[in-house]
């Protein structure tokens, strides 16, 4: 079980989190304007890296603030937090 | 009363408490012992060493080690003075003795004396490797009528209680800063390291005593004896602020973020039953700690050799603490089978007590030099270059065959030697606990010079100390775990000041070792000395991991799984490190390149209990109840969980069966009015300027235009363009919205609203409330619904006329304040009465109330499933299973085709999404009215378009009742390009055979909407 720093909250268990899969993967600001095969991999497409990844959690239990957090998916070592909207910090080795 | 006396209790010594004897029965035999004894000490006190049987083969077998390790002695306890209390497979080295205590074999049928299935013992070269995987491929018959009962009644691991677990089991949460883990002399130094530094400090062990293998050795540390400076240290530990002992409390899962999880048994050593009122029987702790120390000391492994298995063969090192910790001689006569020095010292040992050691049987040419100089001096024979080969004896050992090595490394086939014994200690070296590390993401690393698996790489904050590192010494021990402590405070961020990390201890050097992994005879002999047994629970021999080789496995994991190696209770921590010697020999390959098995947890068996703490029963799951719950149960419904919602299903009246009691309340809902109770839908409070923006880009229909006091129902896609939700949403005004969601869909609903508008829209100025459990909803149905509302607020004109479909407006209902909402999901006119929460109650009073005379009948699910279902209204979750666009539910008319973007809006235009096959929302008829299909049947062509097998499947079943007002059973269905197939015959599949249906639309009653406005037929 994770234990993962709100950046609003602090420390708090994994059970107060829903998992919202990869970080900045923005959506099109015109989807209309996409071919299928674009959208397509918008939709459906995501990373699944051994190693470090950037994804959102959602404090679902607690704030409701969604947030990013770098994860290594070997380790599940939490690496990271911060902000919707921040750039990833440089993952610490 | 018979019973036996304590004869190999030596006389004097021991750290057991001889003013408190103990009597406890064994197989209803009564035995005696003391106070800090175990079942297994007590056991060989009344020198008796078989204790059960095997679970293959029904071999007999013994007690081979002195705690968390042992693979055999395995008891039922309490099976007939507790039954709901009993547990199956108790460790008998680590069972307290306790007055009263009753125990059994096992495992042996129909006793353990005389085993049935021992004569299985003969069959077991036709059990070899891979016995299971090889019967359950051969006939089925043959495996459910023969083989598995038999399998079953032999293989049985004790009983299961047939009634609930009548004790309580608790939870535990904590934070520390250090966790130590194992009160050894590693984790004792560690403990007192960390202690006063102001950090928290929990040190947990799994033995009711602490001090570790200074219970069981010779030893003295600064010159003080090693029982006595364990006793001192812990008492340092216990008069330090911050520090939590953890006594009988195994820490048996290492997870992510040093999470931890240990079981501490709270008053199992009290006995069973009314022992201690009031006080859990198991305790589990969940710690999270910052820094952890393992200090989880090591195991000797056994030698592998012929016939290894008998009762009275055991660990060196055990042999050794039975002696010094409980004052009890193992045996009199006495072999020691070694590949190292260090077991020389329990041979010294049991000799210095008065036993008779016959012979030190070294397999290696060359030992150590002090050890055997030692064994020479006491007078005792060492043998070199010799290994035990075979043994005889059938309930207990009574000798040992000594085979001299030959030059390549097997045992010269006949006889040096053959020794008397009744005890035949065995060593093979030891191997660090490395369990709780490896759990925790650590990499393992073998260490040739030690012949161990020791810790590598770190994946967590945890430091190892002492024999779990693979230091078996006890200075290093000490000053690794004081060393372990200090660090561990100082990275928390405390400070552990001028840590000591240097003790005084007069211990001879014994660490020389060399493998021996199997003293296996030499060519064509290698049948001829009895079984080599490598995992003793589940009687897997050399032989079979050779066979499994044979046949052609490789991989570590796979020849565990295939010869079952490490698979029982003990999790194999004898049998795997000599397991994965004999398979690198039998693949040519070095034991690095082997490798080893995974370890999980738990490190020792967790009852299901202990796991289930207090979340038994009504507490497994947080019910949540409305305002109006008391008043269901009044009425006598049955209910039906919707997530974690209780919802009225049905109330039946007395004698009234479920179908009887919903088509009453159908008819009631349909001719005069029905009453539900609506207050669990979810419902979330919208707020802000954006707010008509923010609902255009959630929903698939336009919001801009819909004025204040006006309600639309919307549905929600996903990116996908799949329905993930729908609901109806008012405007409150200006800028605030109410939406309605699903039951069971409200968190995820208002999750997926918050992350497009914190991460897609920040610009957007709205905000959202969860208001589900602020309104509570009675909703009033049926011709008659308007009358009713008429009754209940007096003086306002609510009538349909005045207060048009899809509008709400506040209102003062029964006195109180309300908003209600004019909106149907039964076809009938229907009213939503919202009031604050805590007025639920006295609303749903006053609605029966007024409702006197007017025949209203209160509803549950089932009749609204009906209702909704006869107007062709899908249900999220039913209809739908997140694999149908709007469209394929024929719901074009909400689909705005001029908002410039909604979510899912693309997706409706991909090519899969906007195929003509795709299965769409129909209803359907069965030819024979009297059948309700079951939901999820199949769906296929008939006649002369029916392919032949394997036929294609149309579509399926997604909801079906029977419907009072159509007087037939009726179904909505998913089918492959549907719409263009009203009035075709399909087949419905059911398991009696093939049944007629006739596709139709989905709205089945009243397809002009009269009824809505109170204009019944
Ligand atoms: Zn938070």
């Amino acid at each position: 079980m994770l234990l993962i720093e709100c950046p609003w909250c602090g420390s708090r268990e994994e059970p107060e989190f829903h998992y919202g899969g990869q970080a900045h993967v923005a959506r099109p600001a015109d989807p209309s304007a996409l071919s299928d095969a674009d959208w397509a991999a918008y939709v459906f497409l995501r990373d699944n890296p051994k190693g470090v990844f950037a994804e959102r959690w959602c404090h679902s239990a607690g704030c409701r603030r969604w947030f990013n957090v770098l994860r290594d998916t070997v380790s599940h070592r939490v690496l990271a937090v911060y902000r919707m909207g921040e750039t990833p910090p440089e993952a610490p080795r | 009363m018979t019973g036996r006396t304590q004869d190999f209790r030596l006389p004097k010594g021991g750290v057991i408490d001889r003013s408190r004897s103990i009597r406890f029965r064994f197989n209803g035999q009564w035995m005696g012992g003391y106070s800090g004894d175990t079942l297994a000490s007590a056991l060989l006190a009344n020198g008796v060493h078989l204790v059960g049987r095997s679970m293959k083969y029904h071999r007999p077998r013994g007690i081979m080690a002195a705690g968390a390790e042992d693979p055999g002695a395995l008891v039922q306890r309490g099976l007939h003075d507790e039954p709901a209390r009993t547990d199956p497979d108790w460790r008998a080295t680590q069972t307290a003795l306790v007055d009263g205590l009753e125990v059994a074999t096992i495992g042996a049928w129909p006793s353990l004396e005389r085993d049935m299935g021992a004569a299985m013992g003969l069959a077991s070269r036709v059990m070899g490797a891979g016995f299971y995987y090889k019967i359950m491929h051969g006939s089925r018959w043959m495996w459910e009528h023969v083989q598995e009962p038999l399998i079953r009644r032999a293989a049985g691991f004790g009983d299961c209680p047939d009634e609930p677990d009548p004790d309580v089991y608790d939870h535990r949460h904590v934070h520390c800063e250090v966790l130590v883990v194992g009160a050894g002399p590693a984790g004792l130094a560690a403990a007192v390291a960390a202690a006063r530094s102001g950090a928290r400090v929990i040190l947990a062990e799994q033995d009711e005593r602490f001090g570790g293998n200074l219970l069981g050795r010779r030893r003295a540390i600064d010159g003080q004896d090693g029982v006595d400076w364990a006793a001192a240290m812990e008492a340092r530990l216990r008069a330090s602020p911050d520090v939590r002992l953890l006594p009988r409390t195994t820490v048996v899962g290492y997870y992510d973020t040093n999470y931890l999880v240990a079981l501490e048994r709270v008053t199992d050593h009290l006995g069973l039953g009314p022992a201690a009122p009031g006080r859990p029987r198991q305790r589990l702790w969940h710690i999270r700690a910052k820094r952890v120390v393992l200090a989880t000391g090591a195991h000797e492994r056994p030698l592998v050799f012929g016939d290894n298995d008998r009762p009275g063969i055991m660990l060196a090192g055990a042999a050794q603490t039975y002696l010094r910790r409980w004052a009890v001689l193992p045996g009199r006569d006495v072999v020691l089978f070694t590949n190292n020095d260090r077991a020389y010292e329990a041979a010294l040992d049991l000799h210095a007590a008065g036993a008779t050691v016959r012979a030190i049987v070294d397999s290696r040419e060359a030992p150590g030099a002090a050890m055997p100089a030692a064994a020479r001096a006491a007078g005792i024979r060492v043998m070199t270059g010799c290994v035990v080969g075979g043994t005889s004896g059938t309930r207990r050992v009574t000798g040992a065959s000594i085979m001299k090595r030959s030059t390549h490394g097997r045992a010269v086939p006949y006889a040096l030697d053959a020794l008397p014994c009744d005890l035949l200690l065995v060593s093979g070296g030891l191997s660090p606990v490395v369990h709780l590390f490896s759990q925790s993401g650590g990499k393992l690393r073998y260490d040739p010079d030690r012949v161990a698996f020791v810790p590598d790489r770190s994946a967590q904050a945890l430091g190892n100390a002492g024999a779990c590192n693979g230091t078996f010494d006890l200075a290093g021990c000490l000053s690794e775990g004081a060393a372990a402590g200090a660090e561990a405070v100082r990275l928390a961020g405390f400070d552990p000041g001028a840590a000591r990390t240097s003790f005084a201890v007069d211990e001879p050097d014994a660490s020389a070792v060399a493998p021996l992994w199997w003293a296996r005879p030499a060519e064509g002999h290698e049948h001829a000395w009895g079984q080599p047994f490598v995992d003793f629970q589940n009687d897997t021999t050399a032989h079979d991991i050779r066979q499994a080789v044979r046949e052609g496995f490789e991989s570590v994991e796979h020849v565990k799984r295939y010869t079952l190696t490490g698979f029982g209770t003990d999790q194999g921590k004898t049998a795997n490190i000599n397991a994965i010697g004999i398979l690198a020999e039998a693949l040519g390959r070095p034991i690095p390149e082997v490798g080893t098995t995974t370890f999980r947890p738990p490190y020792t068996p967790v009852t299901f209990a202990a796991m289930a703490g207090r979340d038994r029963g009504e507490y497994l799951d947080p019910a949540r109840l409305t305002a109006i719950h008391d008043r269901h149960v009044a009425l006598g419904a049955m209910f039906e969980d919707v997530g974690q919602w209780k919802r009225p299903w049905y109330y039946p009246r007395p004698g009234e069966t479920m179908h009887q009691a919903v088509a009453r309340e159908c008819r009631a809902a349909r001719e005069a009015v029905g009453v539900l109770d609506a207050s669990t839908l979810g419902k979330i409070d919208i707020q802000g300027p954006d707010a008509a923006e923010f609902l255009n880009r959630v929903y698939t229909n336009a919001w801009s235009k819909l004025e204040i006091g006006r309600v639309r129902y919307g549905v929600m896609c996903r990116e996908d363009g799949m329905v993930f939700d729908d609901g109806t949403t008012a405007r409150i005004d200006d800028t605030r919205y109410l939406m309605t969601t699903t039951t069971g869909n409200a968190a995820a609903v208002l999750d997926h609203l918050e992350d497009y508008l914190q991460t897609e829209w920040p610009d957007l100025r709205v905000r959202l409330t969860s208001v589900t459990e602020q309104w509570a909803t009675v909703s009033i149905a049926g011709p008659k619904a308007g009358i009713l509302m008429g009754r209940l607020a007096s003086g306002q004109d609510l009538s349909p006329a005045a207060f048009p479909f899809m509008t709400w407006r506040p209102a003062i209902v029964a006195g109180l304040h309300a908003r209600v909402f004019r909106i149907s999901f039964t076809g009938e006119l229907q009213y939503e009465i919202n009031v604050p929460w805590h007025q639920g109650g006295a609303l749903w009073d006053a609605v029966m109330c007024a409702g006197v005379g007017l025949g209203i009948t209160p509803y549950g699910t089932e009749t609204m499933h009906v209702l909704r279902a006869e107007k062709g209204f899908i249900i999220v979750g039913q209809e739908t299973d997140g694999t149908q666009t709007p469209l394929d539910l024929g719901m074009d008319w909400i689909v705005s085709k001029k908002k410039p973007d909604f979510i899912g809006q693309r997706s409706l235009t991909r090519p899969d999404t906007a195929r003509a096959d795709r299965k769409q929302l129909v209803g359907l008829l069965p030819k024979n009215k009297r059948l309700v299909f079951p939901e999820g049947s199949q769906i296929v062509e008939t006649g002369a378009s029916r392919r032949p097998p394997p036929v294609p499947m149309l579509g399926f079943v997604t909801s079906a009742y029977w419907s009072p007002a159509l007087d037939s059973g009726f179904a909505l269905a998913l089918v492959a390009g549907g719409r263009g197939r009203i009035g075709d015959t399909v087949a419905v599949a059911l398991p009696s055979g093939e049944q007629a249906a006739v596709i139709c639309d989905p709205v089945m009653l009243d397809r002009e909407g009269a009824r809505r406005d109170g204009h019944a037929a």
